[in-house]
């Protein structure tokens, strides 16, 4: 492998990585926050009738199973996409999110104890804004935790984009792999794996300041 | 979508080295290897550190740290930094394979009832009898859990691995998307592949769990079921999410 001194290269590249970076995120990101925002009202559903979960939570075990490569090339038979269109990386990756945090969210909302809901429903809480403001807020901490795996592991997968011409970053390992260059390859991973890392801690970061109960009750001693 | 299923249903392409069930057969090869490599390695070392409390800062490491790594990434450094060939990407492979092994075993021991352990103790059981008897049994739902784990990501990213030149059923989609977009082995040929490989996925994945439900002693499996209840109490942990793929 040809590893050269990497701030030439680095230096005369610094658009494109920054490009590759951006389509990265992109690629990545949308889905992630696509597939929270559907999972939400799929796990209440699946909390609340044991058909719904009956259905949705084995639907999601078999389509976390089929390989990122597969389902991003099966997305053009599928939807009739081109065969570079970004939804073909986006809509697995939307569908491997859901698949995470459907389970999570459903989990999350039946563990909610019975006398915390009843208490809100006592005090005069309508179901709809019981459920925003008291379960769904006490399922925050499971929820973060799944949209952290689930953050994380697309940025990665994203890459796996490049095979078929869709990548984001992926696009300069698999150039980097052809040209044999070796910076331009490990500047990729590194660049994946650090922005995963970042993003990773944020949603830790924001999970600790939209819960401040949790903290308050590990100060105290309190039981969760 | 019918050129697809064309190809797919072609017997030309169900015969000879490098035909689909050839495919099936290596692809199948490739992750029986790697995943026994992994099993040998984890399994031990997972069983260790559970059982001594020693190095869990390994297990949780390796899972969060690997979780970033894009596999291509991983795959394609390798062979540039060694060569071409089989060695590198089943080295690619176990590394993957090591972390949901590793942290299904560890998992497994320490969830091990407290107070079944000490009865075992108290038996007069050495430390070593106790992980060999006791423990490990009482482990194995969440060590094959492990191992299930990581056959499917082994199959996943063998499929990817085509690129770096393995064979396999990835073969199929990266020699379609070489062939380009309007030959008769392009998409179609591609779409096959996939397809083919989700079914792998799935019927490996199926093939498991009935083995998990077969080995596990009768004893564990009804005791996970009547704590079943009292798991739901529990707040939910995400320690043993596995990952797509």
């Amino acid at each position: 492998m040809n590893i050269d001194w990497p701030w030439p290269w680095l230096e005369r590249n610094l658009d494109d990585i920054g490009t590759a970076t951006g389509e990265h995120l992109y690629l990545a990101l949308l889905p992630v926050l696509a597939g929270l925002l559907i999972s939400v009202p799929l796990g209440w559903a699946s909390s609340r009738w044991g058909v719904a979960r009956g259905i949705l939570v084995p639907l999601a075990g078999v389509l976390y199973t089929i390989p990122s490569l597969a389902l991003i090339t099966l997305v053009p038979l599928l939807m009739g996409t081109r065969i570079i269109d970004p939804l073909n990386v986006q809509v697995p990756l939307a569908i491997y999110t859901i698949a995470l945090l459907v389970r999570s969210v459903s989990d999350a909302l039946l563990a909610v104890p019975g006398e915390v809901t009843a208490a809100a429903t006592a005090v005069g809480y309508r179901p709809f804004h019981r459920f925003l403001t008291v379960e769904l807020p006490l399922a925050v901490p499971v929820i973060i935790a799944g949209l952290r795996v689930a953050v994380v592991s697309a940025m990665s997968l994203t890459s796996v984009g490049a095979l078929v011409g869709i990548g984001g970053l992926g696009g300069l390992i698999t150039e980097g792999f052809l040209r044999n260059n070796g910076v331009e390859l490990v500047v990729a991973i590194i660049l994946i794996v650090v922005i995963a890392l970042v993003i990773d801690a944020l949603l830790l970061l924001v999970g600790r300041v939209i819960t401040p109960w949790s903290r308050a009750q590990q100060r105290t001693g309190a039981k969760a | 979508m019918n050129s697809t299923f064309t190809w797919l249903f072609d017997p030309e392409h169900w015969s000879g080295p490098t035909g689909i069930p050839a495919r099936i057969l290596e692809h199948l090869g490739y992750t029986a290897l790697t995943v026994l490599i992994a099993a040998v390695i984890a399994v031990p070392l997972g069983a260790i550190i559970g059982h001594t409390g020693r190095g869990t800062f390994l297990v949780a490491g390796l899972s969060n740290g690997l979780r970033a790594l894009p596999e291509l990434g991983l795959l394609t450094l390798l062979v540039l930094l060694t060569y071409v060939g089989l060695m590198p990407v089943v080295i690619s492979l176990v590394i993957l394979a090591i972390p949901p092994v590793l942290a299904g075993t560890y998992a497994g021991i320490r969830n091990v009832d407290r107070s079944v352990v000490d009865a075992a103790h108290g038996m007069g059981m050495r430390g070593s009898t106790v992980l060999l008897q006791v423990e490990l049994p009482n482990a194995l739902p969440l060590i094959l859990g492990g191992i299930r784990a990581a056959t499917l990501q082994v199959i996943a990213t063998a499929t990817i691995a085509a690129y770096v030149s393995l064979g396999g059923l990835g073969r199929f989609v990266i020699d379609g998307n070489n062939a380009g977009a309007g030959s008769p082995d392009g998409y179609p040929q591609m779409a096959a592949g996939a397809i083919v490989v989700a079914l792998l996925a799935l019927a490996v994945e199926g093939v498991l769990a009935l083995v998990e439900r077969g080995v596990v002693s009768p004893g564990v499996r009804n005791a996970s079921k009547t704590q079943r209840t009292s798991r739901l109490r529990r707040r939910p942990t995400t320690d043993l999410v596995e990952n797509p793929t």
